[in-house]
């Protein structure tokens, strides 16, 4: 790591040792998010290529499956995703003209709406616990229906609980940066020279809100009569 | 004759090795070169442990019924070699050792973009090697380690599910550190460093970088899906409960087909790099090996399913696979060639590194043209399955990618320690090496057409002779592994003093001190040369006149 | 000491003319990249200490031979192979169908009279011979090097692999996919004899077995199956009078041969592919049959292939209709 003499400290932002201008760093910083999501494009897309697989696999008890699922609790928590989204722009916004009490102010609405998204996530999840839909703890799809049918129904949870789940993981590595950042943002630390991390966790907040509008319609919407 | 200059230097005052002391200025460390160094420890290691295994294989393969351990410990003996050797040796090993200490050296910059992250690199690579070695301690893996289901997933009753979450783990370290080495290349270079002045080991690392980030996240979600299923009793892959064992290996193979690029293209920049300096002249067809490194990482995505011709999977799909997995060899006779070209008219010497480059030419030779041979559908369906794939991958992985890192280790060697290794020693060691390996692994070639099918731990009495002949080279090999252990460790104490550039070599990290300092370099360089330029090179202390300069610095980009 | 295994069967001249020709050309390449990196080592060898090498950079020309040729040569190699496994892949009609099963750690074959062997499989020479196979376990590879054919058995799939013998003699079979302990040992012999051993050695085994296609019979009665699929088409399923190797005209508008994989899928999976003009009612067998009910199920629809196709209601598309 560099020396000390080496670090020119910015009003509000580090040069970090191993970076020669603010510019150098910035660039780094993004690119290296955008990478970053893009390895999440891979991780999430192994898991939409086994569903859509076993979709068109067994399209009628996956379609009876996906019905049972909440269309009310998803179709709010889209909307609430979206709007974080908007609230976490309008942060991005906000930083980059200097409002420093709107940025504060639209990511603690981040967060909140954010925390909403887990909290209504895990009411659908309890549903799912009391009607036995949850694949290794007393599954049970259909009483006295074939063992193939149970089978496959507990496929479609399986893929449901391992996509959702690892969607509302990132959800709440997500929530962790928020406060974070809220925690900087009062403190003043982000200024429209400096609003790096801002920035990149909004890029990483957007990803987050693409994974959800591919899985909804995926999980929630095909085949509801 | 030798490139080395006349002894007597006296190392550098201060370095990276001794600019800090004690435990927790290595364990805590940012500095490249010294994660790499981590690396390096952590590498070895985990070879030792593959290769041990290898070696008790072998013994017990010198007779048909194989009474020196029983089939569940065999079985688990192979499996273990390959885990070990795949995903904590052969993937991390060159990227993470030499690219790690070289990467910021060769393009001027002081350090990763990201050096903290570099270390979490290294911390989340024994984290999964933890998992991993917890594993082989409580019961052993004995699922081969392409971890096919539903052998796997239901029918193993080996310790499979740390092995799978090892695995996953250090899948997040490989995708780390992919990330570091591509923004550090796009944004760090030094002022004049231009794309196409890049040294072509750079080049190999981006390529390889592209392969870890876009593939690494494949596996890792197939077995997290594969442990998930064998933990919970779930069917993503298991036929019984309506699951697809095939769609456990499309998912597996689109990583791990790419992986065997990742685990050959940085060795390939290592020969890149030696080649123009053994020669002393610029490498033949920059801008084609250069090419031919983003050609192989991209058209490398698309030939998985070549692993998967006998599963029934549709004619049509097994023809276009068939196709493009010739098509991706194209790039690498492309680089063969020009490396050829490169010793054209060159002023060559013997020195170690350069053994090692040239064993690498002809193993990688006949590893690559094998290829063709699977590739072959009508062949493959004699080959699949054999001791013909056996040989085929080994010449690629050990005679490709282990000569290109231990001939890359003895070639910057000089640059790490300040030292140099004991020559004659290390000419011997690289020799045997290529004995050893070609006695260990040509036989099986013909054990494979014969029709000995891998992983068995006992075989019909006439396909001995040629595992006794197999044997008997791995015993050559294991010296010709365990003398450059031994003299790489004496010359860090006793070696003669390097000097910044004993080669001399043209590029930028050999511009530094050797060992270098913490931050590189004192001032930041700037780039006016091509690279591989020896004749615009004062500085280098050659004699430019001995060859006559041919058209300017752009022959053919 | 032989470098090859014997040449048994239809396919293996065609396999080792392959291996022949490749390994031809690759030896080329090899022996002239080797002599060329030899002959430069030695010859360019450094003669001063300071000595440097001429700064050639590259040659336009050499790069496109050098990256045209190997293309041509290697579309070659394809080619060939190609003709070998499409021709492999593609089962002649006229086969002696053998069914096999593989389990953790054995082979059990079924002959078409019902003959049942265990890591034994008797064939007669000159036959077009199919083994159509299914695992109980996990997957498996049956390959037998002599014959230069192999194919995994593949647990919820069928696999079939044909070939036909041209030597009387014992082959050694394997299996070739990693799968567990016994893997190694999981073998056996496959004896080919001249077409009239064979058939003694069929009658002649005690063997109380019913065939497959008896077997299959009478279980098409006790699953009720016969309760829809009448043979005259008045059922609430198709009729399977002449369905084997036939075009079915699927409810979604495309049509499908129904071979082999096409049975069984409808058996385990009736809705994947629902005929047309059809409900999709057919409960799923799934779990409820073994592979050898499955593989005998299998026989019996097959063997109605001789029976008179009804003119509506019928499983295929009839002649004259589209």
């Amino acid at each position: 790591m560099a020396s000390q003499e080496e670090r020119r400290v910015h009003r509000t932002g580090e040069l970090f040792g191993q970076f020669e201008t603010m510019e150098q760093q910035r660039e780094s910083a993004s690119l290296g998010m955008w990478v970053f999501l893009s390895t999440e494009v891979l991780f999430f897309g192994g898991m939409f290529m086994t569903y859509t697989l076993n979709r068109s696999t067994y399209p009628d008890i996956f379609g009876e499956a996906s019905r049972s699922i909440n269309l009310t609790l998803g179709a709010v928590n889209t909307i609430v995703l979206i709007a974080s989204s908007l609230t976490m722009a309008m942060s991005v916004w906000a930083s980059q003209v200097g409002k420093k009490q709107l940025l504060t102010i639209f990511l603690i609405l981040t967060l909140i709406l954010g925390s909403v998204f887990l909290g209504i996530k895990g009411i659908e999840y309890h549903e799912k616990f009391v009607e036995h839909h949850v694949p290794g703890l007393n599954f049970n799809f259909e009483p006295g229906a074939s063992v193939a049918t149970n089978a496959h129904a507990q496929l479609f949870f399986s893929l449901y609980f391992a996509m959702t789940g690892l969607h509302a993981l990132h959800m709440i590595v997500g929530a962790g940066l928020l406060i974070w950042l809220i925690k900087e943002s009062l403190k003043g630390r982000f200024t429209p020279e400096y609003s790096t991390p801002v920035d990149l966790i909004g890029l990483y907040w957007h990803f987050v809100d693409i994974v959800w509008i591919f899985l909804f319609p995926l999980l929630y919407l095909i085949d509801r009569h | 004759m030798s490139s080395l200059p006349a002894a007597g230097n006296q190392l550098p005052r201060e370095h990276y090795l001794n600019a800090t002391y004690g435990l927790r200025s290595w364990l805590l460390t940012t500095d490249h070169k010294r994660i790499a160094l981590l690396y390096l420890i952590s590498v070895t290691f985990f070879f030792a442990i593959g290769g041990t295994f290898a070696g008790v294989i072998r013994i017990h393969l010198l007779t048909p019924n194989g009474y020196l351990v029983t089939p569940e410990t065999y079985n688990k003996l192979f499996t273990m070699h390959g885990v070990a050797m795949i995903f904590f040796f052969l993937i991390p090993s060159i990227p993470a050792v030499l690219g790690n200490f070289l990467i910021p050296l060769m393009i001027g910059a002081k350090d990763l973009a990201f050096p903290k992250i570099n270390l979490l690199s290294w911390y989340i690579y024994l984290v999964g090697g933890g998992f991993v070695l917890y594993s082989f301690a409580t019961g052993g893996l004995d699922t081969g380690w392409t971890f096919y289901t539903p052998l796997s997933s239901v029918y193993s009753n080996s310790a499979v599910t740390p092995a799978v979450l090892g695995v996953f783990i250090n899948g997040f370290s490989s995708i780390l550190t992919g990330l570091n080495f591509i923004v550090t290349i796009h944004t760090m270079r030094a002022p004049g460093m231009t794309w196409f002045r890049l040294p072509l080991f750079v080049w190999a690392h981006y390529a390889t970088s592209i392969i870890f980030i876009l593939g690494t996240p494949v596996i890792a979600i197939t077995l997290l899906l594969a442990g998930l299923e064998r933990m919970l009793h779930l069917g993503f892959f298991n036929p019984a409960l309506g699951g697809d064992p095939i769609l456990f290996q499309h998912l597996f193979w689109f990583y791990s087909h790419p992986a065997v690029y990742i685990m050959i293209l940085p060795a390939m920049g290592v020969i890149s790099e030696i080649i123009p300096t053994f020669a002393r002249k610029p490498i033949f067809g920059y801008t084609f090996i250069a090419g031919s490194s983003i050609a192989i990482a991209v058209i490398g995505f698309f030939v998985w399913a070549h692993h998967m011709f006998l599963t029934g999977e549709s004619a049509y799909a097994a023809l276009t696979f068939s196709l493009l997995s010739y098509l991706v060899a194209i790039p690498s006779a492309v680089k063969v060639f020009n490396w050829t070209s490169t010793l054209y008219k060159g002023s060559i010497s013997y020195d170690t590194p350069m053994l090692y480059a040239l064993g690498f030419i002809g193993l990688f030779l006949v590893g690559g043209l094998t290829g063709l041979f699977l590739a072959c559908l009508g062949l493959d369906i004699h080959l699949h399955d054999t001791y013909f794939v056996i040989a085929h991958f080994h010449y690629i992985m050990v005679g490709g990618a282990v000569m290109g890192y231990v001939g890359g280790i003895h070639y910057w060697w000089p640059k790490i320690t300040g030292r140099l290794y004991p020559e004659a020693l290390a000419r011997v060691a690289a020799v045997t090496l290529f004995v050893g390996f070609n006695l260990t692994f040509f036989p099986q070639f013909i054990l494979g057409y014969l029709g000995m099918p891998r992983r068995y731990h006992s075989y019909p009495p006439e396909f001995q002779v040629f595992n006794v002949m197999s044997t008997a080279g791995a015993s050559i090999l294991a010296i010709g592994y365990l003398l450059p252990m031994i003299y790489l460790t004496w010359s860090m104490r006793y070696g003669k003093v390097a000097g910044r550039n004993p080669w001399p070599a043209t590029g930028l990290e050999w511009q530094t001190d050797s060992p270098p300092l913490t931050e590189n370099f004192d001032v930041t360089p700037e780039v006016t040369w091509e690279a591989y330029d020896f004749v615009n090179r004062p500085d280098l202390g050659l004699d430019v006149k001995s060859a006559p300069s041919l058209a300017p610095a752009h022959g053919d980009d | 000491m032989p470098l090859y295994p014997e040449q048994a069967s239809n396919f293996a001249p065609s396999v080792d003319a392959l291996m022949v020709y490749i390994t031809a050309v690759c030896l080329f390449f090899a022996v002239a990249v080797t002599a060329a990196v030899i002959f430069f080592f030695f010859k360019y060898r450094r003669k001063t200490a300071g000595e440097i090498g001429v700064p050639i950079h590259g040659d336009m020309r050499l790069e496109v031979v050098w990256l045209v040729v190997p293309m041509l040569l290697a579309l070659t190699m394809f080619a060939g192979g190609a003709v070998v496994y499409v021709d492999f892949r593609r089962p002649p009609m006229d086969t002696l169908d053998i069914y096999v099963i593989g389990k953790q750690w054995m082979w059990k074959s079924q002959q078409p009279t019902g003959l049942k062997e265990i890591n034994e499989l008797h064939v007669p020479v000159g036959r077009n011979v199919k083994l159509i196979m299914a695992s109980e376990d996990v997957i498996h590879d049956f390959s037998v090097p002599d014959f230069r054919v192999k194919m995994d058995v593949v647990p919820g799939h069928y696999n079939t692999l044909w070939f036909r013998p041209t030597k009387p003699g014992k082959y050694h079979f394997f299996c070739s996919q990693y799968c567990g302990t016994n893997h190694a040992v999981m073998g056996g012999w496959v004896t080919v004899m001249e077409p009239a051993d064979y058939e003694a050695w069929l009658s002649g085994s005690s063997s109380a077995d019913a065939s497959p296609v008896d077997a299959g019979q009478k279980l098409f009665a006790e699953k009720a199956c016969n309760t829809c699929h009448l043979p005259d088409g008045k059922g609430r399923a198709p009729s399977l009078n002449g369905v084997y190797q036939g075009k079915v005209l699927l409810a979604d508008g495309s049509t499908v041969t129904a071979d082999d994989a096409y049975i069984r899928e409808s058996i385990l999976a009736p809705n994947a592919k629902v005929v047309a003009g059809y409900q999709p009612v057919m409960p799923t067998f799934q779990g409820q049959l073994t592979e050898e009910q499955i593989l005998a199920l299998t026989a019996y629809v097959k063997s109605l292939q001789s029976q008179p196709v009804p003119a509506t209601g019928a499983g295929i598309a009839p002649a004259g209709k589209k």
